[in-house]
């Protein structure tokens, strides 16, 4: 009987004990890699980046692993309010994107590397609409009608806070039917049809393309967000691909999505 | 002995890691609780509208998963026809899919601009999307495989003898389900009503996608702990202890069946 359970358990745990070592080995080949400035040079950073910013970083870090062979983007993109928790419950990261400066408040300012804060875009708010606007909008004012569906970020998410405050200036209570998780989720309401409406960036609505219709928001209420990119580590891998998305050729990636640079 | 007391050990530390994997973060959830504040952060506007949604609409859920359900249960535990062993993988395929793809099906079929929404907008003026009969079609879509499938569990294990039996006595099909099968039946009616309805008020992903977020209206008490999460986690917290608590009146509802 001995022998026999003895050699079955073998059977069950080797396995269990090689996906231990595969799950050690692996974590202990990132937790090495996280380390700055320790052993040979690493050729994966891994951005934590605001949705705003989904098809304009994805864009760039296509042209820079293209043109930096052997180096590998990893981008993560959620709202800049989830990126700033992630990042501060101690997320594996080597950039930070964010949408405006105000959604750093909260970061842990010791995550972030020795002079690592530049500016990277600028993005304005715009009304998004699906391309045949049914419910007629023509400015941030008719966003009061009741019998239009108008979907916002949360008011933790940097464009809900934004939104909430271009409303709130041009004296408009939108009729609201559902606050969403970030802004890519906002827009893909607008694209699915199910919302007449929605206060997204200019940037998402260029990213659209014809998938939806932009409608202004006067620059006497919009928002302008400044969007910091932010370095948590000095990996070389990390700080040249920092210094390719402040380029010329990152800008204009940005400025083809809408954004406004420096 | 020792080959023996390795292999016992070889079982008991994936036992008890495994025990681990589960407790640790109930435990931190209650360790991280601000305890003295939960009345407080329980009267955060969010908390009891979201509570007051969800109860409305996992019972109403409830309902139909019954309604619809038990029938359901009945053809499937008795047909023969070819056809029922593909409905049966059917209804098995909201357990397995991605709440948020159930989400998405959802919209496809009841949104605006979908398959039956587009046809109920324009003949009767319906709009299902941001209201709270979306989250109740979103509960309906996730919950309905837990309730039918241990109910078809209980009427396959009933002898059929008791039907043919009720039937030569003159009851009607219809009387036979309800006077015999439906009362021999009912621990797996109440074990599969609890599942789905602690389903039901699990629900996030086809919520939030389906129905979207409007506290009041759409917000239910999972959307409500994912929203507070980001501007007072402790307000998140205290609405996750609720939720844990529900958890375990409910477990201790199922003890008789499972806890044995």
């Amino acid at each position: 009987m001995t022998p026999r359970l003895c050699r079955g358990t073998a059977r069950v745990t080797s396995p269990i004990v090689a996906a231990f070592a595969l799950a050690l080995g692996v974590a202990g080949c990132s937790a090495a890699g996280g380390a700055p400035g320790n052993g040979p040079t690493r050729h994966t950073v891994v951005v934590l980046a605001a949705s705003s910013l989904t098809e304009s970083l994805t864009a760039i870090a296509q042209d820079f692993e293209a043109s930096h062979p052997g180096t590998y983007v990893q981008i993560s993109f959620a709202a800049s309010s989830t990126v700033v928790t992630q990042v501060n419950q101690g997320a594996p990261a080597d950039l930070v994107a964010l949408a405006g400066t105000s959604a750093m408040g909260p970061l842990d300012k010791s995550r972030i590397a020795k002079d690592g804060t530049r500016s990277m875009a600028s993005n304005t708010l715009e009304i998004a609409t699906p391309p045949t606007n049914p419910g007629k909008v023509n400015g941030i004012t008719d966003l009061s009608r009741p019998t239009l569906n108008v979907v916002l970020c949360a008011a933790t998410v940097p464009c809900g806070k934004a939104a909430a405050k271009a409303l709130s200036v041009a004296g408009v209570v939108a009729h609201v039917v559902s606050y969403e998780t970030d802004v890519k989720a906002t827009l893909a309401k607008v694209q699915l049809g199910e919302a007449d409406a929605a206060i997204v960036y200019h940037s998402d609505v260029v990213s659209a393309g014809i998938r939806v219709r932009g409608v202004q928001i006067p620059a006497t209420v919009n928002q302008t967000l400044d969007y910091p990119l932010i370095r948590l580590t000095d990996d070389p891998t990390t700080v040249a691909f920092m210094t390719y998305v402040l380029s010329d050729q990152g800008r204009k990636r940005l400025r083809d999505h809408g954004f406004l640079t420096p | 002995m020792r080959s023996v007391r390795l292999a016992r050990a070889g079982l008991v530390i994936p036992a008890w890691v495994a025990i681990a994997v589960l407790l640790v973060p109930l435990v931190a959830l209650l360790l991280k609780a601000d305890w003295t504040g939960i009345p407080a952060h329980l009267a955060n506007p969010a908390v009891v509208p979201a509570l007051r949604l969800s109860l409305m609409t996992t019972s109403s859920s409830l309902a139909i998963c019954m309604l619809l359900g038990t029938p359901l249960a009945w053809l499937l535990a008795r047909s023969t026809h070819p056809v029922t062993p593909w409905l049966r993988a059917l209804v098995t395929v909201p357990l397995v899919l991605p709440p948020v793809v159930g989400g998405v099906a959802l919209l496809m079929a009841y949104g605006r601009e979908g398959v039956v929404g587009r046809t109920l907008l324009e003949v009767a003026g319906w709009s299902i999307p941001f209201t709270p009969v979306a989250v109740v079609f979103a509960e309906v879509f996730v919950a309905l495989p837990f309730y039918v499938l241990p109910v078809e569990g209980s009427m396959r294990g009933l002898d059929p003898r008791y039907d043919g039996l009720a039937a030569t006595l003159g009851a009607s099909p219809w009387r036979t389900f309800r006077t015999v099968v439906v009362p021999m039946v009912a621990p797996g009616i109440a074990s599969g009503a609890t599942l789905a309805w602690a389903r039901a008020l699990g629900e996030f992903g086809a919520t939030i996608t389906f129905a979207g977020n409007f506290p009041g209206r759409t917000q239910t008490a999972p959307l409500a702990i994912y929203a507070a999460l980001e501007n007072d986690p402790q307000a998140a917290i205290a609405l996750s202890l609720v939720m844990l608590l529900i958890s375990v009146i409910v477990l201790g509802a199922l003890r008789g069946r499972w806890l044995r």
